[in-house]
């Protein structure tokens, strides 16, 4: 019984571990964005307002993918042990 | 510029404003249950209402987006009273201000065409943003739920289907078989993608920060309790826990709850637009003109027979 439930919360961890691994694609993207903004910034100084603003548009829209791993990291970890559980419980009952 | 006097429309306004909010954070301190330490859970369940198929749960998340509703309508109700045609009070100038700024993002976003779309533009920025902002009085943000934010990006899907099919039906059903009939399953799923990425996106945002507020706020209890326990009076009381939250809640509720919002509307905007390209607009003036067109010939040709 001990060794199945804590085969069950390792296995969440586990998952939750391997769903940040969603966090590397955003990384890479957000920095290429910034860098060349920074490049077109350094071309023309003038028009910094509008590259700033479609910069942070652009990569608020590239974290997405990340923001997908993060949420079923939050929910392995912190929502899916209770109902795990619980139903481990029941089917031993 | 003579200065206005505040009258009882305006303390209506004000107290409109901000009694929701008080009642909500009552509210949150009496349904808090008490506990050791800090919990991360989802919404507090304030009432629960018997319903046939399954109970109805009016939970922290809904009595929240009631008050922030009750907020936006009595800023509304504030800003626009007393009105001039000559801008006297500042009120003036900032409803003017928001409006303009409102209509000239959705004039250069969607097109001349959807002119009359900027309250509900106007509402999701200014319903989404506070939403983000009441966690700075220690409310659970309506927007960490997921519940609500879906609630938006189901009225949004259905304005996309709406100018899909007001640029022709066999057009809209056309676009499921396209390139070849093979891919239709996989058109539908990118259909219903669309709600689904907008749904997850602003609500990961926001529930990330939640999350990594009480976190880092457990965080420095502890390291407070580490450093500074062994000092009789003051080592009870976490004291690395007075301020430092708050710098990042200027990234994580301020500044991603801002954007989210931003984002949000931007993304209805662009989606909505897409859906009625220019071209369908234009063939349907077209298509509207010809008509108007030949029912007035036929009416000069009614008038001459007679």
């Amino acid at each position: 019984m001990e060794l199945a439930i804590g085969i069950l919360l390792a296995g969440c961890a586990i998952g939750a571990g391997l769903a940040l691994i969603a966090g590397i694609g955003p990384g890479i993207g957000e920095g290429y964005a910034v860098g060349q903004a920074l490049s077109a910034i350094g071309r023309q100084p003038e028009c910094k307002g509008s590259v700033t603003t479609t910069m942070i548009m652009g990569c608020a829209i590239a974290e997405t993918t990340g923001i997908y791993g993060l949420v079923i990291g939050i929910l392995l970890i912190f929502v899916a042990p209770n109902i795990f559980v619980n139903i481990l419980l029941n089917a031993i009952k | 510029m003579t200065k206005k006097k505040f009258d009882l429309y305006d303390v209506m306004c004000m107290r409109l404003m901000i009694l929701p909010f008080i009642a909500a954070m009552v509210l949150k301190i009496l349904y808090t249950p008490a506990s050791e330490g800090i919990q991360i859970s989802g919404a507090l369940v304030y009432w629960t209402i018997d319903m046939p198929l399954q109970p109805l749960y009016i939970s922290e998340a809904q009595v929240n987006s009631v008050a922030v509703v009750l907020f936006v309508l009595g800023l509304a109700l504030f800003l626009t009273h007393g009105l001039t045609v000559k801008p006297e009070s500042k009120r003036q100038i900032i409803a003017e201000m928001i409006v303009e700024k409102v209509e000239g993002l959705v004039d250069e976003n969607m097109g001349e065409r959807f002119h009359e779309y900027g309250p509900l533009i106007a509402a999701v920025l200014a319903i989404s943003g506070v939403s983000s902002l009441s966690s700075l009085l220690g409310l659970f943000p309506p927007t960490a739920d997921v519940n609500i934010i879906a609630g938006w990006s189901i009225m949004v899907f259905a304005l996309i289907t709406y100018y899909k099919f007001k640029g022709g039906a066999l057009n809209y059903v056309k676009g499921y078989f396209e390139p070849i009939p093979v891919f239709a399953p996989l058109n539908v799923i990118s259909e219903f993608a669309t709600p689904v990425s907008m749904t997850f996106r602003h609500f990961g945002n926001v529930l990330s920060g939640v999350v990594i507020s009480v976190l880092l706020s457990t965080a420095l209890g502890g390291l407070s309790n580490l450093i500074f326990g062994w000092i009789p009076v003051v080592g009870s009381f976490p004291i690395l826990r007075i301020g430092i939250p708050a710098i990042f809640s200027l990234y994580f509720d301020i500044f991603s709850g801002l954007i989210q919002a931003f984002i949000f509307a931007m993304l209805t905007m662009l989606n909505i637009s897409n859906g009625f390209p220019e071209e369908a607009y234009a063939l349907r003036m077209q298509k509207r003109a010809i008509r108007a067109q030949k029912k007035k010939e036929r009416e000069e040709l009614a008038a001459k027979i007679q």
